[in-house]
């Protein structure tokens, strides 16, 4: 592109280019990028990767050693781990994008509404925020699966829910500090209505944070659901789940610790690739905190 | 600083009511109870339907669910936390050991968050960009990676299994070292970062420059000049982080037959003995909230710019 009234030719590089140029030099970043593609990778050809059936009951073959078979063994019941692993990818990836869909959609909405909106409007959203600050995380997750019974759905509906304030205080606090903003008075002032306004001007200038905190809430929020699983108030055996695998297998942690180290591996490889690929998010999108 | 500790305290009762009105809404929605989750299955004909309408009179379970908040609200008045419909036990009588174990295991797990982390962290901070920095930092972002479900299995596995040194079931004062070990290393990794980065922070400081000028040594200056300002912003999340080692513990104390409140919160859940749930949750939310309550005073007390509004 060229401006008008320069003698030199200056280029305007894309938004999202600029950004993927600096994640490409943070090594870490390539390697959380990396895992999170592999796990996309598995989840979606898991039928062709998969060597075996993820269900199929071989009771001959139970808890038997990692070998050329079975790369990593089989469980209890003499289902091929390997296979487990790989469906599970599925679950794995699943409860990230349910929980992030519905605490970052509800809980950008109340942030916007209470940051734009009326003092009113502000006060009723932020007591009730408050009120849902003002207990554990993992206490809140359950107190929605005590009420709907424990299932996978209940778990991630749980779990989205209780993400919703974190989300929300972050949304309201960065739209206080947009508003004042020059931009914005001058949308004003150029007639744009307060919706234009709302999600025209200033819902952009909240995506960078926004961007950040969902990288660093969604490993969270798969880790508290992938527990509550393990504890049998998520999703429920024989669902290939990360967290449920272990719930049997522990049993079988004297003769059998394989069965026990590779669901745990997979959940904290993948979650470790999250983190590590938000720390890189984080350093591009948010350079104070670099 | 006394009123602001009553006004702290006032605030609990609407948090308190907000909890209840929250779960007895949720409640209201689903069909289930704790009688027909018992029994389900179980009986059949005339009079077992007579007999859960018996018990589910008792309990108030057949009444709206707003005279149900009422009734509880009445009890909750009159010091009574209701009856657990699965155990035939008041639940205060429930509660009780538990809830000093949970303690107990929380305060643990803390002390070992708290030497693990202040130590990296400062040691992380003094040696910025050795091969020690860069290793505790990765350790500790493989800790926050870690399911404490899963660590609690390994440590299992390391110290019982392999090792034979601790025991696996909760018996004798060698119980608690590793659950504590479990729920307190993966709270020391996000210390060690919060005390790495404001240990570099402080010492960046003018008061340290000249400190070092006056000729103290890096020892002195690192632990008697720049700790104790580096803790404050340490403090603030320490508070935080009590809430999750008490999240944490309903996870760590399943592991390990721990039998805490967490424990029996995840079987109330199972039973559907809403009573005995709404009470581990409301001793919870009031543990953490007076937990926090500490943390805000101490942070005052430690930097005195900070002032105290509620």
């Amino acid at each position: 592109m060229t401006v008008a009234g320069f003698d030199e030719e200056i280029t305007v590089i894309p938004r999202w280019r600029r950004i993927g140029g600096h994640m490409l030099q943070s090594r870490a970043a390539c390697v959380g990028a990396t895992i999170l593609l592999i796990l996309f990778v598995l989840a979606l050809f898991a039928p062709w990767i998969a060597p075996y059936d993820p269900f199929k009951i071989d009771p001959i073959h139970r808890l038997a050693a990692p070998s050329a078979a079975h790369w990593i063994g089989t469980d209890e019941v003499g289902r091929d781990l390997a296979s487990r692993i790989i469906y599970g990818t599925r679950y794995f990836l699943l409860i990230c994008l349910v929980t992030a869909a519905i605490s970052s959609s509800i809980g950008t909405l109340l942030g916007l509404l209470a940051g734009a909106g009326s003092p009113l409007v502000d006060g009723v959203i932020m007591r009730f925020i408050d009120i849902l600050l003002a207990f554990p995380y993992i206490l809140m997750v359950l107190v929605v699966v005590a009420v709907a019974g424990p299932s996978l759905w209940t778990g991630m509906v749980a779990v989205g829910i209780a993400g919703i304030p974190g989300y929300a205080r972050l949304v309201r606090s960065t739209v206080l500090t947009v508003r004042q903003e020059d931009y914005v008075t001058v949308a004003r002032a150029l007639g744009a209505s307060r919706r234009e306004i709302l999600f025209g001007t200033i819902l952009p200038n909240v995506l960078s944070p926004l961007i950040v905190y969902l990288a660093f809430a969604t490993p969270l929020s798969a880790l508290i659901a992938s527990a509550l699983s393990f504890v049998g108030l998520g999703a429920q055996p024989p669902a290939p789940e990360w967290g449920a695998m272990l719930v049997n297998s522990r049993t079988y942690l004297f003769s059998a610790w394989w069965a026990v180290a590779a669901p745990g591996l997979a959940l904290c490889i993948s979650i470790f690739g999250m983190n590590i690929l938000g720390n890189g998010l984080r350093d591009v999108l948010d350079p104070r905190n670099a | 600083m006394a009123q602001y500790v009553g006004r702290r305290l006032l605030l609990l009762v609407p948090v308190i009511l907000g909890i209840l009105l929250v779960t007895f809404l949720m409640k209201a929605l689903i069909p289930t109870d704790a009688v027909t989750a018992m029994y389900q299955g179980q009986l059949s004909g005339k009079s077992a339907e007579k007999a859960i309408a018996a018990l589910q009179a008792k309990y108030h379970l057949d009444l709206p669910w707003y005279r149900q908040l009422w009734f509880y609200l009445s009890d909750l008045a009159h010091g009574n936390l209701g009856e657990s419909v699965r155990l035939h036990k008041p639940v205060s009588a429930v509660i009780g050991y538990r809830y000093l174990n949970t303690i107990m295991l929380t305060g643990a797990a803390l002390a070992i968050a708290l030497v693990l982390g202040l130590t990296t962290g400062i040691v992380a901070a003094a040696k910025r960009n050795t091969w020690l920095d860069v290793t505790a930092t990765t350790i500790g972002l493989f800790g926050i990676s870690m399911p404490a479900f899963f660590f609690g299995l390994l440590l299992i596995l390391v110290f019982s299994v392999w090792l034979r040194i601790l025991p696996v079931v909760p018996h004798g004062p060698l119980a608690i070292v590793l659950p504590a070990f479990a729920l307190g290393i993966i709270e020391a990794a996000p210390l060690s970062q919060v005390t790495r980065s404001s240990m570099i922070d402080v010492m960046r400081r003018d008061y340290i420059q000249a400190a070092r000028a006056r000729g103290a040594s890096e020892l002195a200056l690192t632990i008697r000049h720049a700790l104790p300002n580096a803790l404050i912003v340490v403090l603030t999340i320490v508070g935080l982080q009590i809430g999750n080692l008490l999240g944490g513990a309903f996870i760590v104390e399943t592991i390990f037959s721990w039998h805490g409140i967490g424990e029996l919160a995840v079987n109330a859940i199972q039973w559907r003995d809403f009573a005995l749930t709404q009470a581990i949750i409301l001793v919870s939310a009031a543990t953490y909230l007076m937990v926090n309550l500490v943390a805000d005073l101490l942070y005052a007390w430690l930097d005195p710019r900070v002032e105290l509004t509620a």
